[in-house]
């Protein structure tokens, strides 16, 4: 009872935070309350106040508008990013699974040496080759993250191919393909979304670490992790402008670890007894 | 058990191998001509031919791979282009410090999560099991660079108790070395302390729903007992795995921890070669950190067998 109790809560509050996020990043898109990018020299590191909610930063720009077109930022590269890890990772794990035989042995052995990294550091390294921009991140995080989508779909493929519905739809003549987009990839769902989920949190952690080193989305483009390492230097002169950035993606990141959680309880049943 | 290590051990040189071609492929998709980058621009053609035959860059790839892994089986991994030094010692130097945080991070860590996850699994959905659960889904979320910041924020500035920019080697004076690292200390223990509290509590739950648990209630051991003695050896190898991997993924993501608190270490290293396009210092950074990471996973893997005797069996 109790058990049922914290699972509504947790994707109640999860799916709330998600929410405000989404809208806020589309509202963005839309309105701000300033130009998140209008240099105001006169009004430099302002304390909070009526005008500006939550103060500006060293250039005088308003740090709720920033914070706003940040979320669009961080969302949309998040989505992006989980989507082409998913395409990939799937495409790849279903062959790999399916076809079996030498192509399967050489795409795991490539899959395992990237996995061999740890995904931020292969992030890092791919963000050397092609230079910080958007569409970079979205590509290098991707990359780093499809291989662990490789392995889940691939040793779901395995399993589920042996089942004796998929020797069926070979029985009566279906073809391979047919078999696989019909039959197969329809039970990979749960795990895959599962992971994706976490995924969208790793993603949003990556992305704001990348452009707090100054790997990510360049500057003037308001990020949450740019703008933080923008406040370092004016710690004691302006502390407000580490805190709210920082607590956008703790509260995205308990968002997604909430809805995460009540996911894998409702799709995973091994999980759902704990 | 000598078939399990040596297994293993085995197993650990072709990943180390595709990880040392990885990472040559990976710097060899930089555009343009590395020579041309070292020299800068002023150059003139025949001491870029002169360079590029130094480096080997008119040799075919498979030639050039050939050439520069035996270089670093020599422990040879170039000149940095900045500095002129040896990159090899240069790494070294600067992962003394990593190693020193991250390592300490992860042992803080584990003494309060373990026992802090079997107290939770112990009164699984008590109030005490939602307050630990609570706290280290909080923890998970937040991000370590934003926690370090906040650390300085109420230590550095409001209280002024250590140091907020700045780093002192042990060597030169242990007090103050101490002053320096130990924010970044704490901050990835309270981070970390997320994870392995939650692997420990799950691991924890699985274990004490098998039947030799309740077999030592029923004979009337003390609980406290029956989770030390019966439940913790079985429960621990589980999240051991996770320590050894989150022990990897730190050392891959400590860059922004080293930002936070202006650290001179390994991650700060590489972020900093990337951007001075000092390719040989990255190159040598992602080598070193992935074969860390690969070594870390073997000891955990050896170490294994300690916690639970059954993975030999088979």
């Amino acid at each position: 009872m109790r058990r049922r109790f914290r699972l509504r809560a947790n994707a109640l509050i999860g799916g709330t935070l998600i929410g405000v996020l989404a809208l806020v990043g589309v509202t963005a898109s839309l309105w701000t309350p300033f130009d998140p990018l209008r240099i105001n020299l006169r009004a430099r590191l302002r304390p909070p106040s009526d005008l500006y909610w939550l103060g500006t930063d060293e250039f005088g720009r308003d740090v709720v508008s920033r914070l706003m077109a940040g979320a669009g930022t961080s969302a949309l590269v998040a989505l992006l990013t989980v989507m082409s890890a998913v395409v990939l990772g799937v495409f790849i794990g279903v062959v790999a699974g399916f076809v079996r035989g030498w192509l399967d042995r050489a795409l795991m052995a490539v899959n395992d040496t990237l996995l061999a990294f740890p995904g931020i550091l292969l992030a890092l390294g791919l963000m050397a080759v092609m230079g910080p921009n958007k569409w970079g991140i979205i590509l290098a995080l991707g990359l780093a993250y499809a291989p662990s989508v490789v392995r889940v779909v691939r040793a779901t493929v395995l399993s589920v191919r042996e089942r004796e519905y998929i020797e069926a739809s070979r029985v009566i003549g279906n073809s391979e393909i047919y078999t696989m987009m019909r039959h197969v990839l329809p039970n990979c769902t749960a795990p895959i979304v599962v992971l994706a989920t976490s995924m969208f949190g790793w993603v949003v952690l990556a992305e704001s670490a990348l452009s707090f080193l100054g790997l990510g989305v360049p500057p003037p483009a308001p990020t949450w992790g740019n703008m933080l390492a923008a406040a370092r230097p004016y710690l004691d002169q302006a502390p407000w402008l580490s805190i709210a950035p920082g607590l956008c993606i703790a509260l995205t990141m308990l968002g997604i670890n909430l809805l995460g959680d009540a996911l894998r309880d409702r799709l995973d049943p091994r999980m759902a007894a704990a | 058990m000598l078939r399990y290590i040596i297994r293993r051990l085995l197993m650990t040189v072709p990943t180390a191998l595709l990880v040392a071609i990885a990472v040559f492929v990976l710097l060899r998709l930089v555009p343009g001509d590395p020579a041309q980058l070292m020299l800068g621009d002023t150059a003139t053609e025949e001491t870029l031919a002169e360079l590029r035959r130094q480096l080997g860059l008119d040799q075919p790839i498979p030639l050039q791979f050939l050439y520069w892994l035996g270089n670093v089986l020599r422990g040879d991994l170039g000149r940095s282009i900045t500095n002129d030094l040896p990159v090899l010692p240069l790494i070294v130097d600067r992962f003394r410090v990593s190693a020193t945080i991250v390592v300490a991070a992860v042992v803080l860590a584990s003494i309060i999560a373990v026992p802090a996850g079997m107290l939770a699994a112990w009164r699984q959905n008590s109030p005490g099991d939602l307050v630990i659960v609570a706290g280290a889904t909080l923890m998970l979320s937040i991000p370590s660079f934003w926690l370090g910041l906040l650390m300085l924020l109420l230590f550095g500035v409001k209280l002024g108790w250590l140091p907020v920019v700045g780093y002192v080697s042990f060597a030169e004076d242990p007090g103050r070395a101490l002053a320096y690292i130990v924010l970044p200390i704490a901050t990835l223990t309270l981070i970390e302390i997320g994870v392995v509290t939650r692997m420990a509590r799950a691991a924890t739950i699985e274990v004490l729903r098998l039947e030799y648990i309740t077999h030592a209630r029923a004979k009337g051991v003390p609980e406290g007992r029956v989770l030390w003695r019966h439940a913790l050896p079985n429960a621990f190898a589980p999240t051991w795995t996770v320590i050894g991997l989150i022990l990897g993924n730190l050392l891959g993501g400590i860059a922004v921890v080293e930002t936070v608190f202006t650290l001179p270490g390994l991650g700060r290293l590489l972020v900093d070669g990337i951007f001075a396009r000092d390719y040989p210092v990255v190159q040598g950074c992602l080598l070193f950190t992935a074969i860390m990471y690969v070594l870390v996973n073997l000891l955990v893997d050896l170490l294994y067998p300690v916690f639970d005797p059954r993975v030999t069996a088979e």
